[in-house]
């Protein structure tokens, strides 16, 4: 992951054979919100099959920088590019059909549906890309296999008959995991999947996340929860008042004074 | 005989006509309080076409069209506002378009169309089609509903930006179901027309949307055998109890509020309950 604020970045030279290509670059992003400056000249990079930790204290701009993500917030300056293609004519819905998925901070399940629907119809994308393509088609049994396999894998294998208004906010917030991940994303946006988990809950969670990285899933994760982020985010990005303070390794970032301070308060 | 004719014609078009409410808002979960607009949109483009020779079945698809591409219009405007604001600006809709026709001399003004002539067949056979283009859309409607644009419908009924989360344009599937339910709202005007022979502008003005919409909620928003069900009872009550016709406005807006307080599943949720509840007991 590379960032800058407005020194160019300096050419790195790889080695042809380990070359990663980037999935998401985030290019001299500014937000403001009237006068007040939400996101400041932000860029950063992530590349394919990372785990990027996203972390900042209350008002640091990071749900703002997400929403210049997913296409919610349009930027005055700079610009977003998904696999090299620039998305700022994107709705969010051609963002996700790029390649994104976004499990969101606050859980919102489709409430009419079970939970195996809820994640069925995220699988249905190829029949869902146009109305008379999904007009045409009624077996929905192919994607609430998949729907299936993947609940498991998130650990609600037992609910998947249930309404989600019957389930505490632990399952939801996997739910929302398993919705993102059935749509097979290139970049896996999770916004804070933690906030409001007890501890055991978290922990499951985080492992979950880790796993899926494992496998090859890129992903950003936005938590306020420190102790997980450190201990499975290899890589951290750290922003404070809209601005980058810190990016790299995370040992590294957490030994930055501007970090710690910005954390703890007190002196740099 | 003649009567019960009447009666079940009248009956099998409000079915039509309730059924492409529900498309919409039942299905697609998008409020119409306008909806009349589109029957009488289908109505005034039969019966000009019909007045000027042109066989009655052709001018079905017509009317389907028209009202259709009026539909597809509002369909725009649905994506830009929504819930109670959608539900204005239907409302404005439709009081445009009886303001509109009005004015138009060439519609009759005023006074609308009488004399629209008979639809070349006799009222038998009439009743017989009306009916069974009411089945045929009650068909489509539950083959809609298990099909995966009857899931994305009620994905967007649910959450429209979720269902954006998921991928899905939400926006073309809107627009679908407003085409698609004003076309066949605009055939159901053309059988309407065709079987009242007057049209005029107040038989398409606000209380023609709110009975439909009546139907729709007495029904149960969503069921296809509920608002079939509603239809079918609430458009002949008028025929049966004089009170009821006279006070027609305050009869259906106190039945939908009752309706919406009380039972906002409808029939078709009461039914339910009392069904769970029957084979709890045995």
């Amino acid at each position: 992951m590379m960032m800058s604020t407005s020194a160019p970045t300096p050419v790195l030279q790889v080695e042809p054979v380990l070359q990663v290509e980037p999935v998401l670059q985030v290019e001299n992003v500014t937000v403001r919100f009237g006068g007040d400056t939400a996101v400041k000249n932000v860029s950063l990079t992530i590349n394919q099959g990372e785990l990027v930790g996203f972390i900042g204290p209350n008002g640091a701009g990071k749900t703002t920088l997400m929403r210049v993500i997913t296409g919610i917030v349009k930027p005055q300056e700079g610009r977003v590019l998904l696999e090299g293609k620039d998305l700022a004519k994107s709705t969010i819905n051609e963002r996700v059909s790029a390649g994104m998925a976004l499990a969101q901070q606050i859980v919102q399940p489709l409430h009419a549906l079970s939970m195996l629907d809820n994640v069925a119809l995220a699988c249905g994308g190829a029949k869902t890309a146009s109305v008379i393509n999904a007009m045409f088609h009624t077996n929905r049994e192919q994607e609430r296999d998949k729907a299936r396999d993947l609940l498991e894998r998130v650990g609600l294998g037992e609910v998947v008959d249930a309404l989600p208004a019957t389930l505490p906010l632990g399952y939801l917030k996997r739910l929302e995991v398993a919705r993102a991940m059935a749509l097979e994303p290139k970049l896996l946006l999770l916004d804070e999947p933690l906030a409001g988990l007890n501890q055991a809950e978290a922990k499951g969670l985080a492992d979950l996340i880790l796993t899926l990285n494992k496998g090859g899933q890129t992903v950003l994760l936005i938590e306020h929860n420190l102790r997980e982020v450190l201990r499975i985010c290899p890589t951290l990005y750290v922003q404070d008042n809209g601005l980058p303070l810190a990016f790299g390794d995370a040992d590294t970032v957490m030994k930055n004074p501007e970090v710690r301070s910005a954390y703890l308060g007190g002196q740099a | 005989m003649a009567y019960e004719i009447t009666l079940l014609t009248t009956m099998a078009i409000s079915i039509l006509f309730a059924l492409s409410l529900n498309f919409i808002s039942g299905f697609c979960g998008q409020i119409s309080l306008g909806h009349a607009a589109f029957l009488g949109t289908g109505a005034y483009a039969s019966a000009m076409l019909t007045k000027s020779s042109i066989p009655f079945l052709l001018t079905l698809p017509v009317a389907a069209i028209i009202a259709g591409f009026f539909g597809f219009l509002i369909g725009l405007a649905s994506l830009r506002v929504r819930h109670d604001f959608l539900a204005i600006t239907t409302m404005g809709v439709g009081f445009l378009f009886v303001g509109i026709v009005r004015k138009q001399d060439f519609l009759g003004g005023e006074l609308g169309l009488a004399g629209i002539p008979s639809p070349d067949m006799s009222r038998e056979s009439f009743m017989v089609f009306c009916i069974i283009l009411a089945v045929i859309f009650a068909i489509f409607s539950l083959y809609i509903r298990r099909s995966w644009m009857g899931f994305v419908f009620e994905s967007i009924a649910d959450n429209e930006d979720v269902t954006r989360i998921l991928g899905i344009d939400a926006s073309r599937f809107k627009l679908a179901a407003f085409v698609i339910g004003t076309a066949v709202a605009g055939i159901a005007g053309a059988l309407y027309a065709h079987h009242f022979r007057y049209i005029g502008p107040d038989s398409f003005g606000f209380v023609q949307s709110v009975s439909v919409l009546a139907m729709v909620i007495v029904g149960g928003v969503g069921s296809v055998w509920g608002v079939a069900f509603a239809a079918a009872v609430l458009s002949i009550l008028p025929l049966l109890v004089q009170f009821i016709d006279d006070y027609k406005l305050l009869f259906y807006s106190g039945l939908l509020f009752a309706m919406m307080r009380f039972a906002p599943d409808g029939v078709a949720g009461i039914v339910q309950r009392l069904y769970g509840y029957v084979r709890r007991k045995s």
